[in-house]
């Protein structure tokens, strides 16, 4: 039961137009053993917190372009925090400016990933860093 | 908060529910004390399986079935199973991005699964998934499978109800005689109603579903293939919808009101659930000490040929009723 595969949840908050980026992490995180849960675009933050809860994911990866990332993300770590899902790896990605990202850790997102991001290196900070539930 | 978590469940909480499922797919022994909890609260729920095709808009339809019983005021379930990579155990859940429109709604609970090597279209947790969502009082839940071919019909074993989804442009009337997944169908929907060639190839599947009819009535007691209704429905838009609930509720209240296909669905499952504990077990304990050496042993002489399976199988067998060695 330590083995079980670690669940991700990969939204993306907002309008984007395209989801080309995310389709591929979760493909790649597939590879890596991970049981993903994809959504699909223009998610509310109450559609990603109610997914997070309802599958019971131990991360929630957050593939935002907008630029709307300073709105949306606190609010989705918030509703997360809300419900009970303290215990739960917030992360994000997409085109994020660097000044934003003191900010968007201090609401509670652990890892601001950036273009050129490995998959392989996504895959690494989640397993060191995913909080399994006490069970 | 000091509750159980079977007792938070049946409160109505939904973190402890999906909380519960995890163990529950995870096969802890949290979630089996649970479970010995909730069975007696269960089997109110009319568990509907809905199997087809890859592509065939399973998704899509279920999404339409929740939005047309919630219009109606029901608390609806779904467990939605997609495959698990045989070669990494990864697996990529995607059937909720059709079901996305009901996030807020508390009275509509989504869960995915992974098949995690299990073969037959569900996963091995399945049963004992949509038990806990009865229990938490969900009244209908609906069961996605895997996208399938032509002979998992394991769906069949566990639902009270199996609708078999069919797109308009899935061949032609041999299809729909071969055996397997048609012949356990209660309902086939022809999905993409939409679509051109809809109502032809709902036209070909009555014609050849039906045919045999007579036969059937000549045939005694002898097991025969079910006869199912054909509907014709749209995920996308909507139409012949509230049309296949009906049908759907129709076959529920059936089952209310005493016997019926629906009542020996029931006892398949009951089965299909020991069985799979029952096998889980025997693994379980043959492969714990004090005997985990001695199935070695003949894991072995089966393997060089030295042993037939079928003497090795009773050998294991044989050691099980073999009481278990004084522990002290």
């Amino acid at each position: 039961m330590t083995n079980r595969p670690i669940k991700v949840l990969i939204a993306k908050p907002g309008l984007d137009g395209h989801d080309r980026g995310a389709k591929v992490l979760a493909r790649g995180l597939r590879d890596e053993g991970f049981e993903v849960i994809y959504t699909g675009l223009r998610q509310t933050p109450e559609m990603v917190v109610s997914a997070a809860l309802q599958e019971d994911v131990d991360v929630v990866g957050l593939s935002i372009l907008s630029g709307a990332h300073m709105t949306l993300l606190p609010r989705i770590c918030e509703g997360l925090r809300s419900h009970g899902l303290d215990d739960v790896l917030v992360t994000a990605g997409g085109i994020i400016p660097d000044d934003d990202i003191p900010a968007l850790e201090k609401a509670g997102v652990s890892r601001v990933f950036g273009p050129g991001t490995t998959i392989r290196e996504v895959a690494e900070f989640i397993r060191d860093n995913v909080r399994r539930h006490a069970a | 908060m000091s509750a159980s978590p079977a007792e938070r469940v049946r409160a109505g909480d939904r973190r402890a529910l999906a909380r519960l499922l995890s163990e529950v797919e995870n096969q802890t022994a949290d979630a089996e004390a649970a479970l010995r909890l909730l069975y007696p609260a269960a089997g109110d729920a009319h568990l509907v399986g809905v199997t087809g095709a890859p592509g065939s808009g399973k998704s899509t339809l279920v999404a339409a079935l929740v939005s047309e019983a919630r219009a109606g005021g029901r608390p609806v379930a779904v467990i939605a199973i997609d495959p698990s990579s045989p070669i990494t155990g990864g697996a990529i859940l995607g059937d909720r991005v059709r079901m996305q429109a009901h996030a807020g709604d508390r009275d509509v609970f989504i869960r995915s699964m992974a098949s995690r090597g299990h073969v037959g279209g569900l996963a091995a947790s399945t049963v004992a998934a949509a038990a806990v969502l009865d229990a938490a009082g969900f009244p209908l839940i609906f069961i996605e499978t895997v996208g399938t071919g032509q002979s998992e019909v394991e769906i069949a074993s566990i639902a009270d109800t199996t609708l078999v989804v069919q797109a308009p442009d899935m061949g032609d009337e041999v299809q729909a005689i071969k055996a397997g997944l048609l012949e356990v169908a209660d309902i086939v929907v022809v999905n993409k109603s939409d679509r051109p060639g809809a109502d032809r190839a709902a036209g070909q599947l009555r014609g050849m579903l039906t045919v045999g009819a007579q036969h059937d009535r000549a045939a005694g007691d002898r097991p025969r293939p079910k006869r199912p209704e054909v509907l014709l429905a749209s995920g996308l838009t909507g139409a012949g919808v509230a049309e296949l609930l009906a049908a759907l509720d129709r076959r529920d209240a059936a089952r209310r009101t005493g016997g019926g296909p629906p009542a020996s669905a029931r006892l398949a499952r009951a089965e299909a659930q020991l069985n799979g504990i029952l096998a889980q077990r025997m693994a379980r304990r043959l492969a714990a000490p004090p005997r985990f050496e001695q199935r070695a042993a003949v894991i072995r002489a089966v393997a060089g040929h030295e042993l037939d399976p079928y003497e090795g199988a009773d050998r294991l067998l044989a050691l099980l009723t073999e009481p278990d060695h004084p522990t002290g």
